[in-house]
């Protein structure tokens, strides 16, 4: 298993330098940091000058991939692609334009989106699965049916709408909770409770109707067929044997979103104005401030692969027979 | 040269628009001559749930076919001079709703209003009131005491003739048939399907008469901060939702299937490269993805002015590019679904077959993997959808949909939140736009569903 590890280790550096690669070509190939320096400095203060200093102060100053003024090894090293790309690998994110250590707000951000992000996805988790084995239990009776075109219309509502209507029910109308913003400690609570309580509903829709499917699926195995003739209760079958034999469908999609739960959400954190890495990346991307939108691309891919390799790991976790090789 | 009354002007993604739509006719043609398709879409017809969803869908597809035959009217003519029109470029539906479009307030105005909503100082007056409307309720005159009974008497008017007209759609529909409306309603002459698209065109009937009537005096959904209709906004926001949604999938499907079907069939290092291709593209969170390529579109867009005649041909082209953003980032899904499953197709008895006998790579991925993968290729498409509607509204609220011009649900939702906190709230606009939405994704989900279900054999169980 450890030797598994090791390898899946490896073969996330290929993707990763991908990643890093295509974030390159993205930011600093198809518009040259002249390009963004006339944009960002808008039509009436480009001069020459203007971009020289723009591109100074962000260190574009440098050819992209080859110095040829360098000297030796400096040749590689003093260029865009190595300060600015290869140097991630090693969590030298830069500096934001605001002139702030990048690798240093991530870490004071991250507490904030984990407060909300780690709650939405427990709860999410459990009242989704609960959900669909109701369903299941109750399948093809009118409440199975009510129930899966009551999740229909909940995927159907815009994401947006769920947020701003409760944001508009519970804060405004009831005033149970302050409508937006931020505190530490046990006070974060109040804060919290709203944005977790939208996120959970928001998602329930789309989980429980996939929950349930892949439930559907197990139930009509022999297996389940053979734990009934036995004379054992629907609801031994149903969490006894059904849920364990389920958790393998479910292991691959559920694993994988855990370590982007660091991520944040970008909606929830913005309109809630929860300061976390979901808000911080919303600003980046108005202000066009593309050293973290950068940096945020290439931590979501390192996380994303680390799912991955959670994912493999778990399997064996759930089920015994499993063996990584 | 005389020049005629309105020069057509074709935008590319009403070109593609338009593509998309006879592909769609000839592969409808192609599926009735095939007997597992015509089965599977025989099921999907005799589906009163589906149907009902396709009716409402197609009345959309209607309004954003409308919106797309685009024009430039023609300036008054100076006698002598050469044929001129006007920069503004119009389509069809604006031609229709243009009492709708040319009837705009001062601002904000709530729905049925005959008040702006906020006080304003008036001439001649000291004190600070609530202006009237320019156009809502302007019938009425000063006599502003029978507001709510013209509006009644609109609503029941408009009532009135959206009955008319679905009566004697039913009644034309049964004369055709040959039978009577009451057996037509109560048994479904030619299966309940039909019944279920006639009774779903009752109440789009109805709403489109009320719509009609009360929209002829009052705005129904009120006006937006420059004082547009709201119902107009909505309107046009359809076609800007069915682009996205349609056009990105007409960009992610040809990648898909292509490189999908080479990885599983052909095997070796394409495999590895196609797989890696695909694992890095979808490592990437995918809305900094897009954000990322939009950002760098934007500026690509920003510093080519010249490219441009007009500004609509720009928010053309930045809704072009979003599809194509759009659909580069999420072709991943897919391609994987089609690799694995010709991974199975691959060991098959008739593929085997067809090898032993020398029949080339190619033609075998053409002639015998391809069609075994069209319902899976159908279903993400249908299945993709609604998901892109959606999409739109968040990315326009991120900060990297469509161009701010483009009338859509998202730059309709993200200029309407601004004005939450105002009190009272104007909440019309987020109403009308979350609502149009909802019936969009709500009839595109069921449809899907129902489509899933007839060509998937698994999910049948």
């Amino acid at each position: 298993m450890l030797a598994y590890i090791i390898r899946r280790l490896l073969y996330a550096i290929p993707i990763l330098i991908g990643v890093n690669l295509l974030t390159f070509a993205l930011f600093f190939v198809v518009n040259t940091p002249d390009d963004m320096a006339r944009m960002q400095l808008g039509v009436k203060r480009v001069t020459p000058e203007a971009i020289q200093k723009w591109k100074a102060e962000r260190g574009y100053d440098q050819p992209l991939v080859w110095n040829s003024a360098a000297a030796g090894g400096a040749k590689l090293t003093e260029t865009i692609l190595f300060s600015k790309s290869v140097r991630m690998f090693v969590g030298d994110f830069g500096r934001a334009d605001d002139g702030r250590d990048i690798a240093r707000e991530i870490s004071t951000r991250m507490g904030p989106s984990l407060a909300i992000a780690v709650p939405t996805f427990v709860l999410g988790l459990f009242a989704a699965i609960s959900f669909a084995l109701l369903l299941v239990f109750f399948r093809a009776t009118a409440l199975d049916i009510s129930g899966v075109v009551l999740c229909v219309a909940m995927m159907s509502i815009s994401g947006l709408f769920y947020i701003i209507g409760g944001q508009w029910l519970v804060s405004k109308v009831w005033h149970l909770v302050p409508i937006s913003g931020y505190s530490g400690g046990l006070d974060a609570a109040k804060f919290l409770i709203l944005p977790v309580i939208i996120g959970v509903i928001g998602g329930i829709g789309a989980s429980t109707r996939w929950y349930r499917t892949i439930f559907l699926e197990e139930i009509s195995r022999d297996y389940v067929r053979t734990a009934r003739a036995k004379g054992l209760p629907e609801r031994v079958v149903l969490f006894r044997h059904v849920l364990r034999n389920a958790l393998i469908p479910i292991l691959t999609g559920v694993v994988v979103v855990i370590p982007t739960l660091f991520m944040g959400s970008l909606l929830t954190e913005s309109f809630f104005g929860i300061p976390g890495l979901g808000s911080y990346t919303i600003d980046a991307i108005n202000a066009q401030d593309f050293a973290v939108v950068r940096s945020m691309v290439f931590i979501g891919s390192v996380l994303y692969i680390l799912g991955l390799l959670l994912t493999d790991i778990s399997y064996t976790l759930a089920d015994p027979r499993v063996r990584l090789q | 040269m005389n020049g005629m009354a309105l020069q057509p002007v074709v935008l590319w993604s009403d070109a593609l628009l338009f593509v998309l739509i006879a592909a769609i006719v000839a592969l409808v043609f192609w599926a009735r001559r095939q007997d597992a398709l015509r089965a599977a879409w025989g099921r999907v017809l005799k589906d009163t749930m589906a149907m009902a969803a396709a009716t409402v869908l197609a009345v959309f597809v209607l309004i954003g076919l409308l919106d797309s035959l685009h024009y430039r009217a023609r300036l008054p003519a100076q006698p002598g001079a050469e044929a001129r029109y006007a920069v503004e470029v119009l389509s069809a539906l604006d031609a229709l709703l243009s009492d709708l479009r040319q009837r705009s307030e001062k601002t904000y105005s709530a729905p049925l209003a005959t008040h702006l909503f906020a006080r304003e100082a008036l001439e001649n007056s000291t004190q600070r009131e609530f202006p009237r409307l320019k156009h809502g309720g302007a019938h009425l005159g000063a006599d502003l005491a029978g507001h709510e009974f013209d509006i009644a008497v609109r609503v029941s008017r408009g009532c009135a003739g959206g009955l008319v007209i679905w009566l004697l759609l039913v009644s034309a529909w049964c004369r055709w048939r040959g039978v009577a409306v009451v057996e037509m309603l109560k048994v479904g002459v030619g299966g309940p399907a039909i019944r279920a698209v006639l009774l779903t065109l009752l109440p789009i009937l109805l709403l489109f008469g009320i719509a009609i009537a009360v929209g002829g005096g009052y705005h129904v959904f009120g006006t937006d901060k420059v004082g547009q209709d709201v119902l107009y906004l909505s309107l046009k926001s359809i076609r800007t939702g069915l682009l996205i949604g349609t056009l990105t999938t007409l960009v992610m499907l040809p990648l898909a299937v292509l490189l999908g079907i080479l990885a599983g069939y052909v095997g070796g290092w394409v495999d590895d490269l196609i797989q890696y291709l695909y694992t890095t593209l979808s490592s990437i969170p995918g809305v900094l993805l897009i954000a990322a390529a939009v950002l760098m579109m934007q500026v690509v867009i920003d510093t080519h002015p010249d490219w441009f005649a007009t500004a609509a041909e720009r928010a053309d082209a930045r809704l072009l590019a979003l599809c194509l953003i759009l659909g580069m980032t999420s072709w991943t899904g897919v391609a994987r679904l089609l690799r694995g499953e010709t991974l199975k197709l691959r060991e098959l008895e008739f593929v085997q077959a067809a090898q032993a006998f020398g029949v080339g790579r190619f033609a075998i991925m053409h002639r015998h993997i391809l069609p075994n993968l069209m319902h899976i290729v159908l279903i993400a498409l249908v299945m993709d959808f609604s998901g892109l509607v959606l999409a739109e509204a968040v990315l326009s609220y991120v900060g990297v949909g469509v161009d701010p011009s483009t009338i859509s649900f998202g730059t309709m939702i993200n200029t309407a939140r601004m004005e939450l906190a105002r009190e009272p709230m104007v909440w019309w606009s987020l109403a009308a736009a979350f609502s149009f939405m909802f019936a969009l994704v709500l009839a595109a989900n069921l449809f899907a569903d129902a489509v899933r279900d007839a060509f998937d054999p698994r999910a049948s169980a």
